[in-house]
């Protein structure tokens, strides 16, 4: 609608003294912790390692409660968990656990560190580092345990 | 004809609150982080006994669990990991049904399985803790399963 009506305020025209502002689209939106690099997918790994680690965690409350059945059906379903494969899985599970507390660990301090919200990507590369940390330390070890004599 | 209330548009979603106005959806927000801080000691001290000491996995049977139980310390320490964490997972799987399950039907479903495995499992985790018992009677066979404290073990 170009034509000027009664009763229609129009936009003021951009003309020399009131040019339009120059804009650059940002590739991101700006101010949000959550979408995009390493907000989302920080976001992303905490809810498949949280959904991982509490289906693990039905199974485990049921394997355990063998114990109350007898010693000798306990330790038959807990000697699965000695097997190579099941071995693997224990460290899937340390991975998945380990991801999902030190990133836990950093959402709080988003939430309730002052500058918490500031040095969310720095605490990011923090956790993964001691992610690693804590892989190297423990991968080694397990892998002795499972595999070695 | 039937008129049909059509709600202000963008009028802010007020938070579903119950009964005496207590704000349960923040409380749930409160106790994943409270939960989270005293879980990071809970499993990480559950993954180092069970799986970096001694002989790792290697070394858990019937006899390493009574070991573990006979000491009041672990009774409570396995209490509260049942509970804190079974409760941090399932209001977790809340927040993600609610995210995903669009099906009012569904939803429902959902939300409705995990109160009902959740409340069983808190049952049954607990008892099988504040009821065990290491020297159960077994058969002459397995007498070499139970721990040694019993007195007939290996
Ligand atoms: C090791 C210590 C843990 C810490 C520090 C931790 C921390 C957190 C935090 C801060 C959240 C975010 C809650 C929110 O945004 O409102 C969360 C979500 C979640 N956690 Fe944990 N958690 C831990 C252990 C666990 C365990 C053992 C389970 C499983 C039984 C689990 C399952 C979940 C699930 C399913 C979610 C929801 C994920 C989502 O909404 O995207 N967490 N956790």
């Amino acid at each position: 609608m170009s034509e000027k009506s009664a009763g229609t305020v129009s936009a003021p025209q951009p003309d020399k003294k009131y040019p339009l502002p120059k804009l650059s689209a940002p590739k991101m939106p700006r101010g949000t912790l959550y979408r995009g690099n390493t907000g989302m997918w920080s976001w992303v790994l905490h809810r498949i390692t949280g959904v991982a680690i509490f289906f693990f965690l039905l199974v485990h409350i049921l394997d355990t409660a063998l114990v109350r059945v007898s010693p000798e059906a306990y330790n038959a379903v807990i000697n699965q968990y000695k097997t190579p494969i099941m071995g693997l899985g224990e460290l899937g599970l340390v991975v998945a656990i380990g991801f999902h507390a030190l990133n836990g660990l950093r959402i709080i301090l988003i939430d309730f560190w002052s500058v918490g919200p500031r040095y969310h990507k720095l605490m990011f590369v923090v956790v993964i580092l001691l992610w690693i940390v804590l892989l190297v330390g423990f991968t080694p070890r397990h892998l002795m345990h499972v595999f070695g004599g | 004809m039937t008129t049909v209330d059509v709600e202000t548009p963008r009028s802010p979603r007020r938070a579903e609150r119950s009964g005496r106005g207590i704000n349960l959806e923040k409380w749930g927000w409160i106790y994943m982080r409270a939960s989270g801080v005293v879980l990071v000691v809970l499993i990480f001290g559950h993954l180092f006994v069970n799986l970096v000491a001694g002989e790792g996995v290697k070394a858990i049977d019937f006899a390493f669990v009574a070991g573990k139980w006979a000491d009041p310390f672990w009774v409570v320490w396995d209490t509260l990991l049942l509970w804190l964490a079974l409760i941090h997972g399932a209001n977790g799987m809340r927040t993600i049904v609610n995210d995903y399950a669009s099906n009012e039907l569904l939803r429902r479903i959902f939300k409705g399985a995990l109160v009902v495995s959740t409340v069983v499992l808190l049952i049954l985790g607990t008892l099988v803790i504040y009821t065990f018992d290491p020297c159960p009677d077994v058969s002459a066979d397995q007498l070499e399963l139970l721990p040694s404290f019993c007195g007939v073990g290996a």
